[in-house]
């Protein structure tokens, strides 16, 4: 039986009881994951308050997270989901909520304790958080050539050249 | 970087050299790493992929390490070298068969690789021979520090090193060891040995191919989880196990020898006998019977043959390795000849009688 979320294999069977109805949820384990976490914490954002979580609601909700695009890179949960890559750093970022419990599942962990880089004179999770910028920034300057606004295109650039020169040091042109 | 010169060279983990080589064929580690101010490499563009790799290559030249290391254009390489290079681990499978701009750097003695635009932006390996997991991560942890200073690692205070994968985020890191069990496949107590380990989640492998069977009873062992444990943590804990499965192989072999010596000894001859005569053989059935006779020497059964003879066999007998030497390309039936060809041509010269006892 495959998952009512995914492709993957249902391994987690529910049996939701609610005012007398039964319900039924087949579930791979990171979405069953994901489903017992939004349980415990009273429900998703979209839900209203204290209203139990349904099987049509989590599937909505999958429908809405699914569209939800990366603002740097573009890349969207539903082809990570697909691919199993994210598409850039900032993925990490922006979909922080929704990777949480995939990630705890893979790993029985949700923080880092290991090493750090220590780059001279930069202070390391800003440096990635404006550099992450630069990925959204080029794209921009991608669409500004393709509809031929030079201009625009222009400015784009000289912004990135303001990042690359402020966080990579005087090599980059 | 001539790929010649390498056919000639012994790879790091074939030198059958270093702590328990008898049983530990290589240690290995390696790291996931990614750059800041670009999408991961599944979704960079074509120019993307070129810029990585362009920037990577201009910096890490500028780090001590930058000297020691030669460049292959992966993508420029035909499917025979770049196939020779997996052979060797020098690359993965991945690297060889993914298609736009990438590379590979390597160090003269094959010991440390970086892979550019792999899975990840750089990927960065170090192997040595034998059971040596605490040198192999002295290593490249001071590598990956050098490059960290001339590169902006994609780092996030609450994810760590940020990675493609999921699977890879936090340290980046898989420490490897790769075993040679015969005794225990022969007493069929592998299974179980596997079992256990997995649910210390450790994974286990084959030497080449992912998930497939192993091939002559060399298997990888590695840590599954990347997250919520340091580096030496990680390692620490693929360490641990690998004394326990040490001393496993030992006790089989010596069962064997004590209980079942004429058989035995009746395997690994007939082995040995086989590649020193047959007229042709698959690459699967050379590393079969190469680590029978592997297991033979080191129970003292086969004499005038050492290990690192061995292990340089299981190498050049794989199919684009035979190619290289051989000088043209073949097709698997050319190369089952040629392989057969090769193995008469080194036993004769290597003598390697069967002892008396």
């Amino acid at each position: 039986m495959k998952c009512q979320q995914c492709d993957k294999p249902a391994v987690f069977h529910i049996t939701e009881l609610e005012s007398g109805e039964v319900r039924e949820l087949h579930l791979c384990e990171g979405h069953a994951q994901a489903y017992l976490n939004q349980a415990e914490a009273g429900g998703g954002q979209e839900q209203e308050a204290g209203g139990p979580l349904t099987v049509s609601q989590t599937a909505d909700e999958l429908a809405v997270l699914d569209k939800k695009a990366c603002d740097m890179c573009g890349v969207t949960f539903f082809e990570f989901r697909n691919q199993g890559r994210l598409g850039c750093p900032h993925d990490y970022v922006q979909f922080e909520k929704e990777l949480e419990p995939l990630i705890a599942n893979i790993h029985g962990a949700t923080r880092h304790t290991g090493r750090r880089p220590d780059r001279a004179g930069s202070d390391l999770p800003e440096a990635t958080e404006q550099l992450t910028g630069v990925i959204g920034l080029r794209r921009e300057m991608q669409e500004a050539i393709n509809r031929e606004d030079y201009e625009r295109a222009q400015e784009v650039r000289d912004e990135i050249r303001t990042i690359e020169a402020r966080w990579l040091g005087p090599r980059s042109t | 970087m001539n790929l010649e010169s390498l056919t000639q060279a012994t790879g790091e983990w074939l030198k059958g050299t270093g702590p328990e080589s008898d049983i530990v064929m290589s240690s290995r580690v390696r790291l996931a790493r990614n750059l800041a101010q670009f999408p991961f490499v599944g979704r960079a563009s074509e120019q993307e992929r070129g810029e990585i790799e362009q920037f990577l290559r201009e910096q890490i030249a500028t780090a001590p390490i930058g000297k020691d290391l030669e460049y292959i254009d992966v993508g420029q390489l035909e499917e025979v070298d770049r196939q020779f290079l997996v052979e060797r681990q020098l690359i993965s499978r991945e690297h060889a068969e993914a298609q736009g701009a990438r590379s590979v750097a390597i160090d003269r003695v094959e010991q440390v690789s970086l892979m550019i635009n792999e899975e990840d932006h750089l990927r960065i390996q170090c192997m040595h021979s034998g059971l040596d997991l605490a040198g192999v991560w002295e290593q490249i942890r001071v590598v990956d520090e050098q490059i960290g200073k001339v590169v902006p690692y994609a780092f996030h205070d609450r994810w760590g090193y940020l990675t493609a994968c999921p699977t890879n985020v936090g340290t980046g890191i898989r420490v490897s060891v790769m075993l040679h069990l015969p005794a225990l496949v022969i007493t069929r107590q592998i299974d179980k040995v596997f079992r256990s380990l997995h649910k210390i989640s450790l994974a286990v492998r084959g030497l080449y191919g992912e998930g497939s069977q192993a091939m002559g009873d060399f298997y990888q062992i590695s840590n599954q989880t990347t997250l919520g444990r340091t580096e030496e943590e990680l390692v620490e804990q693929v360490g641990d196990v690998v004394p326990v499965l040490i001393d496993y192989e030992r006790r089989a072999r010596e069962f064997l020898v004590r209980e079942t010596q004429q058989n035995v000894h009746d395997q690994v001859s007939r082995a040995f006998g086989i590649l020193r005569t047959a007229q042709t053989i698959t690459a699967e059935e050379t590393m079969q019977l190469l680590s029978r006779v592997r297991m033979g020497v080191l129970l003292g059964l086969i004499g005038d043959i050492n290990i690192a003879d061995i292990n340089s066999l299981l190498v050049q007998t794989q199919p684009a390795h035979l190619q290289k030497l051989r000088g043209v390309e073949l097709d698997t039936k050319d190369r089952n000849i040629e392989r057969a060809r090769y193995l008469r041509k080194h036993f004769e010269s290597a003598g390697g009688a069967t002892s008396p006892n």
